[in-house]
């Protein structure tokens, strides 16, 4: 159990800055997911913690002591962090016993307290009695587990898991997430999870560290995520956020603003201390969007109409603008049909802070 | 924490400093020392040994010849190991890698066997010809003693090796480029002639590089087929001065090697050039195109493809077979005549020809044994090292085996011509100096399919054991050696099989007592006893081949490309 201390961490490859002026703080115990999008510098960030990349500048600490700066780095069999590798990294020549063990044979430990640890680790991992199998004689979440007790029987401070569940198919995954939570549950340890896949994130963390372009968008609990997004891009990019142009009418009172959409005077949700602005956005969900023929709203056309079993996912286009889309549900019976016209309320929406230092 | 922070390069460092050692040890001292012998021949600057060298109408004679053998057999194996690549890759030609394995087969003979061979094929004692009464009337001369006969040879044996790289060229050679011009209403022969061929430039430009180098350097054909025709090629020629002279000559024969080096080099440098000239990038990557169905022809292609097979290939071997079963010289084999003294006598009788085979077999062993051991770490740094010095350990790792033996064997002479400062120990005229020569120029034989094995591997396997607190040598001892052994030990037979009958290297550093395989084939066939030589190089044709069956017991555990014999 340990904490996780990440400050100013900057990784430049040549001229190309791979993560950027990252702080991010850990706690002991916390589950910390990192998402973002291919190329945003999740990897290289895991890559730096585990001790595989060495930081350009910042600092890297593990409970206090410091594992990586300009000066130097911690060599990464030194720094007790388990990792959980993408496609599992289990060495072909060993058994899975032996795959499990080795870090306590590195260790030297006893070859009869090793065992017992290697039994320990393959009952919670629910593989007992496949001690003796070839990882190629597993199936894909099997050899998950494998690598998940190689990792937990040196019993690390911290486990980094690279996109653990990327190589897995659909139900498996749902039920290796239900394991890892159980297993954070049960253990307490610090993990950084990297993935590329929303729901997994929100489904684990503790918090979510958003990550664009190497840089950090937002640090902050799944809900308020969802709901309060920091900027334009983690907006847009968890859920599908709609972002509309507005303008700010009224100073924040009660968690609450006016504002001027396309027309429209909803009002919507914001942080504290808003005061009165043009030129701002705001986030939308699609249950924030509903159909009115009569009273205030949005009228347009639907673009598109595409049938998701139970209910249809319409896209929509604003008369006003129609170079925007939003998009909405109508659960069955759907009546929508493309080209059709219709009248659409926001009822609520999230106002998007404005920039630091705009 | 600083003392942490600094501490964890620690084995990282000892591995780079001691495959630094055994580099500047084993690959630039030899090349330092060669090029002090030209420029400052006894430790001052002078071109007294340039200057003598050059006024020698022998130098002019000889550089002469080796241009001639060089460009005519490179020549040579271009044209025929393009259109065999061709018709192999790119045509719908039945039992491809029969044909390929029985193709490539030459590379893996030693080229002083394949002209022992050829010779007993054509001479007029050739049991061969006897079989028929064909044979021309005893005293004619060999046609093979001559240059066409060097320029045919040098051909057959490196055409394969044209024909590797052009294949591989081929085999990357994206389905969509033919089919689009074909598409455009080009028959095939039109595609290969203006698509294909243009694209495969870089290939054959670098084959016919590699064949001009080697063809250069090739010391075992010129000395069987033009010594006795007085016709000498540099490397010859240096052999003649060394074996006449001694030690006393090496100044001269260093400044002769360092010429074959440059001509080496200029061949290299010039398809560099070439190559550059336009751009012949592919960029996209797909399946190969789909053979192109000769129709009626296939028979007639395959017919012909077998027809030279057996001239390359089978016909030499049976003349020699033929021959190290006749009692002499000259007789006709017959139920009556036909022997296994020859084998008896090489084997058990003769002193030299015993050390010879002892020798070989260990010298074969400690070299393929020692390539294996540096070429894990070497392969390890130059594979995954992030440091851009690297590649030129690569570079200096290749250096001693893309310049000619001969270059090697001299500098091996002027290093240990006298005893190694410091621990006084003398290498010279003792098979040490064959094995340091060996170790030397076939290290690299290891290192290239071990360095193939190292991309193979997701580098996230010894990426867990560092993260499982496994530090760099036992990373290396438990994960990262098993997973390249098969590559580096495929390495280390390639090397065995090499070593064993060599002789360009061996026949400038064998002393008596250091005799190798190579070295004394090559005395046997001088002093006439072309059986004897024949029974040896059967002996050692049959470990090769035997060897490969074993190797390709390893092929499942292999990256593609390291066994030149399979398609």
């Amino acid at each position: 159990m340990a904490r996780l201390s990440l400050d100013r961490v900057t990784k430049s490859f040549a001229d190309f800055d791979a993560v950027k002026d990252v702080s991010i703080d850990v706690a002991d115990g916390e589950f910390l997911a990192v998402l973002g999008p291919s190329g945003c510098g999740k990897t290289t960030l895991l890559r730096l913690v585990a001790g595989f990349e060495k930081v350009t500048s910042g600092e890297i600490r593990i409970d206090n002591d410091v594992v990586s700066n300009s000066v130097g780095s911690v060599a990464p069999e030194r720094r007790r962090v388990g990792i959980v590798f993408q496609n599992y990294a289990l060495w072909p020549h060993m058994t899975v016993a032996e795959n499990i063990g080795y870090s306590l044979k590195v260790a030297k430990l006893d070859k009869t307290v090793a065992r017992q640890k290697v039994e320990d680790a393959l009952a919670l991992v629910n593989l007992q009695g496949l001690g003796e199998r070839r990882p190629a004689n597993l199936s894909g979440g099997q050899r998950q587990r494998v690598a998940l007790a190689r990792c937990l029987v040196a019993a690390p401070s911290l486990v980094l898991f690279d996109e653990p569940l990327a190589n897995l198919d659909v139900h498996l995954r749902a039920s290796m997430e239900d394991e890892f939570a159980a297993f954070h549950k049960r253990t307490g340890t610090t993990i950084v999870y990297i993935t590329h896949d929303q729901a997994e994130a929100m489904a684990l963390a503790d918090r979510i560290a958003v990550m664009d372009h190497g840089r950090l968008a937002q640090l902050a609990a799944p809900r308020e995520l969802y709901h309060e997004p920091a900027n334009e891009m983690v907006a847009s990019f968890i859920s599908q956020g709609i972002l509309l142009p507005a303008d700010v009418l009224t100073g924040e009172d009660g968690g609450h603003c006016k504002v001027r959409v396309l027309g429209t005077e909803p009002v919507v949700r914001c942080g504290p201390g808003e005061r009165p602005r043009a030129g701002a956005k705001i986030c939308c969900r699609s249950a924030d969007l509903d159909v009115s023929p009569d009273g205030p709203g949005l009228d347009g056309l639907v673009k598109r109409v595409i049938y998701r079993g139970g209910g249809a996912r319409i896209e929509f286009a604003p008369a006003a603008r129609p170079d925007l889309t939003l998009h909405f549900e109508q659960p069955d019976p759907v009546t929508l049909g493309s080209g059709a016209q219709v009248r659409l309320r926001i009822r609520s929406g999230w106002l998007i802070p404005a920039e630091a230092g705009s | 924490m600083p003392t942490r922070l600094r501490e964890s390069q620690g084995q990282e460092m000892v591995l780079t400093v001691a495959v630094a050692i055994v580099i500047v040890l084993l690959s630039l001292l030899p090349m330092l020392r060669l090029v002090r012998e030209i420029v400052a021949p006894g430790g001052t600057l002078s071109a007294v040994a340039i200057a003598a060298g050059l006024r020698s109408p022998a130098t002019w004679i000889a550089t002469w010849h080796t241009l001639v053998v060089g460009i005519g057999g490179a020549l040579l194996a271009v044209l025929s190991g393009t259109l065999v690549a061709v018709l192999v890759s790119l045509t719908d030609i039945r039992g491809r890698s029969a044909l390929v394995l029985c193709y490539v087969m030459p590379l893996m003979i030693a080229p002083q066997v394949t002209a022992l061979a050829w010779l007993q094929l054509f001479g007029p004692a050739s049991p061969f010809l006897k079989l028929f009464g064909a044979a021309p009337p005893l005293g004619t001369k060999n046609p093979l003693y001559s240059t066409s006969g060097i320029i045919l040879l040098l051909g057959v044996q490196y055409g394969p090796l044209v024909f590797l790289l052009v294949r591989a060229g081929l085999r990357k050679l994206p389905r969509e480029l033919v089919e689009a011009a074909r598409a455009g209403g080009a028959s095939w022969f039109t595609v290969l002639v203006t698509i294909v061929l243009p694209l495969m430039t870089p290939s054959i430009m670098a084959a016919a590089a590699l064949a001009f180098v080697s063809c250069v350097g090739n010391f075992g054909i010129p000395a069987f087929l033009g010594i006795p025709a007085n016709y000498l090629v540099l490397p010859t020629l240096i052999y003649q001065k060394l074996a006449g002279g001694g030690p006393a000559v090496l100044g001269e024969t260093a400044f002769l090697s360092v010429l074959i080096g440059i001509i080496a080099m200029a061949g290299i440098l010039a398809q560099e050039v070439m190559s550059r000239r336009r751009d012949y990038r592919i960029s996209s990557t797909s399946l190969p195109a789909e053979p192109y169905e000769l129709g009626r022809w296939r028979a007639i292609v395959q017919a012909s493809m077998w027809l030279l097979i057996v001239l390359v290939l089978f016909l030499p071997l049976f003349g020699l077979v033929l021959t190290s079963l006749v009692p002499g010289y000259g007789i006709a084999l017959s139920a009556k005549t036909v022997t296994l003294d020859n084998y008896r006598f090489v084997l058990f009788e003769h002193d030299a020809a015993n050390r010879a085979f002892f020798n070989s077999f260990w010298l074969s062993i400690a070299a393929a044994f020692f390539a294996v051991i540096v070429a894990v770490p070497v392969g390890y740094l130059i594979a995954w090292s992030k440091q851009r010095w690297v590649r030129l350990l690569n570079l200096a790792v290749e250096l001693p085996y893309a310049l000619p033996g001969v270059v090697l064997a001299i500098a091996s002479l002027l290093l240990f011509l006298r005893p190694i400062p410091l621990i006084g120990i003398q290498l010279y005229n003792t098979v040490w100096i064959i094995l340091y020569a060996y170790l030397a120029r076939f290290l690299v034989l290891a290192l290239r399919p071990t360095i193939s094995g190292y991309h193979q591997i997701d580098r996230a396997l010894e990426e867990a054991a560092q993260m499982a607190g496994a530090g760099l040598f036992t990373r290396m001892r438990t994960i990262i050696f098993p997973l390249v052994a098969p590559a580096a030990i495929a390495g280390g037979l390639l090397i065995f099989m090499t070593a064993l009958s060599e002789l360009t290297v061996s026949a400038l550093l064998w002393s008596s007592g250091s005799e190798t395989i190579g070295v004394v084939m090559f005395s046997f066939e001088q002093g006439g006893d072309s059986n004897y030589a024949a029974a040896m190089s059967v002996i050692t044709v049959a470990v090769t081949f035997v060897l490969m069956l074993v190797i390709n017991l390893l092929v499942p555990h292999l990256p593609s490309g390291v066994l030149p014999w399979r398609d």
